[in-house]
């Protein structure tokens, strides 16, 4: 099995539907793991309880860069390869992808509250985290602002490309502007300096969350696929009320309402 | 090559004459710095301290503004169609045009800046500065925007949509810009870094922006 013997739906969908119980099981049961491992993990010397939002902001922090490299490798396979499936896998990821970045940055401000002392600081690293979210939302406002998805598919994956190419010249001005007004005294934590307490559980659930976007990305997938068979069966069906009309056989109220009762 | 500055200088032609609209940015700058003082206050010595960021501020919003229009006119009456099957690269028929586009529209914003310093109570150096920044930070603005005109033109969609599109990609930009002018007026920082980084941006820009958006006309024009 291929990527490209998944360029037909109808595998497609019959693949996932096999694999997404065990997908959907898995994450579950890493999730609880994860959890429960956070949950026990000792209190912060110095953050106290807070620490345990870290469990599921950093997840969230790291899946939101994620999904962006997912939609872009989707876009390359819209452009250069034309699979058919590159332009669904993009699109419904692009909403999961704006509420991992959204979770990171709520998240974060819930921590920065006690420990800052503000919800919002125009840190660096919280900068560029939310352009980042500016700019999923500016592509999903792309997706949902034309009607046709195949001509939607090229200018957004155009779109996600740049954005690929401009996240880390994004990243590195912010830090620079950030230095320029404000020396760096926002803590940050090493990820070698995580004492093992912390980083065991931190690593099950990054595995748990990636897992829960692989899976609530095939089930997007999927939910893509029958919506567009859905809308070309609306728009067969509409052609052919219109086609039967236009034969004016007398009886078109009629026909129409057999049409719609047929399918 | 000739085919390319005959482009140009239909482009420089067109914009300028009635109809063309490449002015009304500068009316359009103006108008935004002279409705800051409103916002924030007639006070000289803060207008003097916010100078640069709102110059560039009014400068970004006015080369977006006036992109908007780089290919639907051309696409509206068919001469998009013409470029896009001519014989020359589809990439230099963007650059040509997003060229054109800056000397038309892009231009009159910087020799229109030490006006505007004066409104805002910039001294002789820090104008400069302003228009330095400018001149070297404007093609960057361009030639990114120029990804979302053609997506716009490729959309029937344009305005808001490419704004919002735009607008986080010229993110570096702006910081660089306004960095370099700041560090002429209050220092600490060295001028050159933040302006050489400044003329980094617009020369990667000038290499990805048309690639982005011939790709993108050639996928999206049918």
């Amino acid at each position: 099995m291929t990527l490209i013997d998944l360029a037909n739906p109808t595998r497609f969908l019959a693949l996932t539907a096999r694999v997404l119980p065990w997908l959907a099981a898995a994450t579950v049961v890493l999730l609880a793991i994860g959890l429960y491992q956070a949950a026990l993990a000792p209190d912060d010397y110095q953050q106290g309880a807070t620490v345990k939002i870290m469990f599921i902001h950093v997840p969230n922090a790291w899946l939101s860069m994620f999904v962006w490299g997912v939609m872009s490798i989707a876009s390359l396979g819209t452009l250069v390869w034309r699979h058919p499936l590159a332009d669904v896998a993009a699109k419904a990821a692009a909403p999961i992808g704006a509420a991992f970045t959204f979770l990171a940055l709520l998240t974060g401000s819930l921590w920065g509250r006690p420990m800052w002392g503000t919800y919002w600081e125009w840190d660096a690293r919280l900068t560029s985290v939310l352009i980042l979210f500016l700019m999923y939302l500016g592509l999903m406002a792309l997706w949902r602002a034309v009607d046709d998805p195949s001509r939607a598919a090229r200018a957004a994956a155009v779109l996600t490309l740049v954005g690929a190419l401009n996240l880390p010249i994004i990243k590195f001005s912010v830090d620079w502007w950030n230095t320029l007004h404000q020396p760096a005294s926002v803590m940050r934590m090493g990820g070698s300096a995580l004492d093992k307490s912390f980083l065991i559980p931190l690593l099950v659930m990054a595995i748990a969350f990636t897992l829960l976007f692989v899976t609530l990305h095939l089930a997007a997938m999927r939910n893509e696929i029958l919506r567009r068979r859905v809308r070309s069966l609306q728009m067969m069906q509409a052609s052919r009320v219109a086609f039967s009309s236009e034969m004016g056989t007398g009886s078109r109220g009629q026909n129409a309402s057999n049409e719609v009762g047929a399918a | 090559m000739t085919a390319l500055s005959a482009l140009i200088r239909r482009d420089i032609r067109i914009a300028l004459r009635v109809g063309g609209g490449a002015l009304i940015g500068v009316l359009f700058f103006l108008t935004v710095v002279v409705l800051m003082p409103f916002a924030v206050g007639p006070d000289l010595a803060l207008l003097s301290r916010l100078g640069p960021a709102i110059l560039w501020l009014g400068a970004l919003l006015a080369s977006l503004l006036t992109l908007d229009r780089l290919f639907m006119a051309d696409h509206e009456d068919g001469s998009l169609d013409l470029i896009t099957m001519s014989r020359t690269p589809l990439e230099l028929a963007c650059a040509a045009k997003a060229l054109a586009h800056w000397l038309a529209a892009g231009l009159p914003l910087i020799v229109a800046t030490p006006v505007l310093g004066l409104l805002l109570n910039l001294d002789m150096v820090a104008t400069g500065a302003v228009a330095l920044t400018l001149l070297a930070g404007t093609p960057a603005l361009t030639f990114t925007g120029m990804i979302g005109a053609a997506l716009a033109v490729t959309l029937h969609r344009g305005g808001l949509l490419m704004a919002v599109l735009v607008l986080p990609l010229s993110i570096p930009v702006l910081i660089f810009g306004v960095a370099a002018s700041q560090a002429v007026i209050v220092g600490p920082m060295t001028f050159g870094a933040p302006f050489s980084i400044l003329c980094a941006l617009s020369l990667v820009s000038l290499v990805i922006g048309p690639f982005a958006a011939a790709a993108s006309l050639r996928h999206g024009l049918d």
